[in-house]
This record gives structure tokens, C-alpha cells and sequence, in this order.
């Protein structure tokens, strides 16, 4: 039995939350390597016009996933995961950032036995920090 | 700052072959809260049919970002690593990556473009097995942020 055989086409199938902390960055860039300073210096962050330090992209995209893999399980797997960075995800130095990640069943192929989600990434406030996030999964 | 455009079709040399730690895809999934157990424990990922412990989906970016460095680290590119914003990212599978997979990845610079003062440079990032088995390819979007100074 497949994660979307029970729902229907605009279904929201899945939602999670995260609230990330500068920890999460510090985390992300040791299992990633991606040291730019960006990342964890609000001088460096604010030399180059941004409001200070910043999560990854890579680490909002990663997070946005969680929810979807939990729903999925071992049986399925993911056969593309795309998005655009909108806007960035600011994380001050003492408070955390909450990102919300509500996936929506958008198609279904018989044939080929995918399955395609669309995925709405915000902040508390509903500001989008991911567009056009289209996941597309399998069974194995 | 703008990127040379004469980077469009340049194919990289591919870099040297990755092997997929178990340990670094268990730190990975953590990060990135990727919480199943198929992310982690090898008996269970192994119980559902995978030969080790399942790579979350955007793990690739690891491999990707050894074949960026080509890019960033190319003498006719002149780009400022701190300028650098991500603007669009993709991952097309031809099946999940396990730990113990050697991946072989190859860049191709897509597509340069430039706008308003920013540049945009669109790569692929081919990553197959040894033997020519192919696995995934990542395709990112960078944008490198105009300096004040040329804005």
C-alpha cells in the first residue's frame, strides 16, 4: 500500500514544523560543509547587505522534506525534489525561526506509479521562503 | 560583479569519486531532520530491501558543492563566495543514494545569465557509479549578489 493511495487529488497529506536555532545552522554546516560565513557571522552576513546571519538554503530545503519522508516511509522514495529560495530565513542570535511545511497531493500517474506533491514553505506569518516546490515520489 | 559568460558548456573534469559514509549520512539526516530509521539503522534499511542506510534526498549537495568548487575556484570566474545566494535547486533520481555508493560527479555550467547588475549561473552536476550507472544528477542555480558598488 502506497503513502497516497487514500488520498485524493488536493489532499494536504502531511504538515510538520521546525524551529530552528543558530545551533541548527552550526549543525547543518559541519554535516554539509558549507562554511561560508554567511552562515554564522552577522558582520560577514551584513558586509555583503543581508540583515545578518542567514539558515542555508540547502538547510530550509532539507527541513521542508522531513514531514513528507515521515509520510512516505522506507517503502517509498524520492525520484525528484526541486525548489526556488524566495526569500531568506533570517535567525537571530537568541530567538528561534519556526518553518512550516504542508504538502499537497497534486498527481497522481497510474502508469508510472508516481506521485507528485507541492509543498508550501513558510514562516509564522506565512511568508513563503520556498516557491515552486515540487516533490515527485515512488513506491519501490 | 559579473560571471564570464564563456562558461556556458564548459563540461568540468569530473571530481575525484565520492565514497557515501554510513557515519555521514547518519550525521546528515540528523541535520536535516530526516528522522526515519531507513536513515539510520542499517538492520532496519536493510529489512526494507536497501543494501545500507538511505541518504536523505538533498544529500547530494555534498558532492555537488566538490564539483561548485571547480566552479567558485576557477581562475576566469572571479566569484565572491560571500555574494553568493542560492536561487533554485533540484534533484532527479534514478534510484536513492546508500551508504557505500562511490558516486562520480561530473559539472556542466548550464547557463549564465545576467540581471540587473546580478548574475546567474545555472550548473548540473552528473553523478553516476563506477561503472557508468547513473544516480542522481543535482542542478543548482547560483546567484552572485551585485557589489554596492556596481549596483
Amino acid at each position: 500500500m502506497r503513502a497516497w493511495d487514500n488520498s485524493a487529488i488536493g489532499d494536504e497529506v502531511v504538515e510538520g514544523s521546525i524551529s530552528l536555532t543558530r545551533e541548527h545552522l552550526v549543525r547543518y554546516a559541519g554535516a554539509s560543509g558549507d562554511f561560508n560565513p554567511i552562515h554564522y557571522r552577522d558582520d560577514v552576513a551584513k558586509k555583503v547587505g543581508l540583515d545578518g546571519v542567514l539558515a542555508h538554503g540547502m538547510l530550509t530545503m532539507g527541513h521542508a522534506m522531513s514531514p513528507v519522508l515521515s509520510w512516505l516511509g522506507a517503502d517509498g522514495y524520492v525520484v525528484s525534489y526541486q525548489v526556488r529560495f524566495t526569500k531568506p530565513v533570517y535567525v537571530p542570535l537568541d530567538a528561534p525561526v519556526v518553518l512550516y511545511s504542508v504538502a499537497t497531493l497534486t498527481e497522481v500517474d497510474a502508469g508510472s506509479g508516481r506521485a507528485t506533491l507541492s509543498l508550501r514553505v513558510t514562516l509564522e506569518g506565512g511568508h513563503t521562503v520556498l516557491g515552486k516546490v515540487l516533490v515527485v515520489v515512488a513506491s519501490r | 560583479m559579473s560571471i564570464n559568460p564563456n562558461l556556458a558548456d564548459i563540461l568540468f573534469e569530473p571530481v575525484p569519486g565520492y565514497l557515501v559514509g554510513r557515519e555521514k549520512v547518519r550525521e546528515f539526516a540528523a541535520a536535516v531532520g530526516a528522522l526515519e530509521p531507513h536513515h539510520h539503522d542499517v538492520d532496519i534499511a536493510r529489512s526494507r530491501g536497501y543494501l545500507d542506510v538511505v541518504a536523505p534526498p538533498t544529500f547530494p549537495i555534498v558532492i555537488q558543492e566538490k564539483t561548485l568548487h571547480q566552479l567558485l575556484n576557477h581562475p576566469d570566474v572571479g566569484i565572491d563566495f560571500t555574494r553568493v545566494v542560492h536561487g533554485d535547486q533540484k534533484f532527479e533520481y534514478s534510484r536513492p543514494v546508500v551508504a557505500g555508493d562511490e558516486l562520480i560527479a561530473t559539472l556542466r555550467v548550464v547557463k549564465v545569465q545576467s540581471l540587473g547588475g546580478h548574475s546567474m549561473v545555472t550548473t548540473e552536476s552528473v553523478m553516476t557509479t563506477p561503472e557508468g550507472e547513473h544516480v542522481v544528477t543535482a542542478t543548482s542555480t547560483l546567484v552572485v549578489r551585485a557589489d554596492e558598488d556596481h549596483s
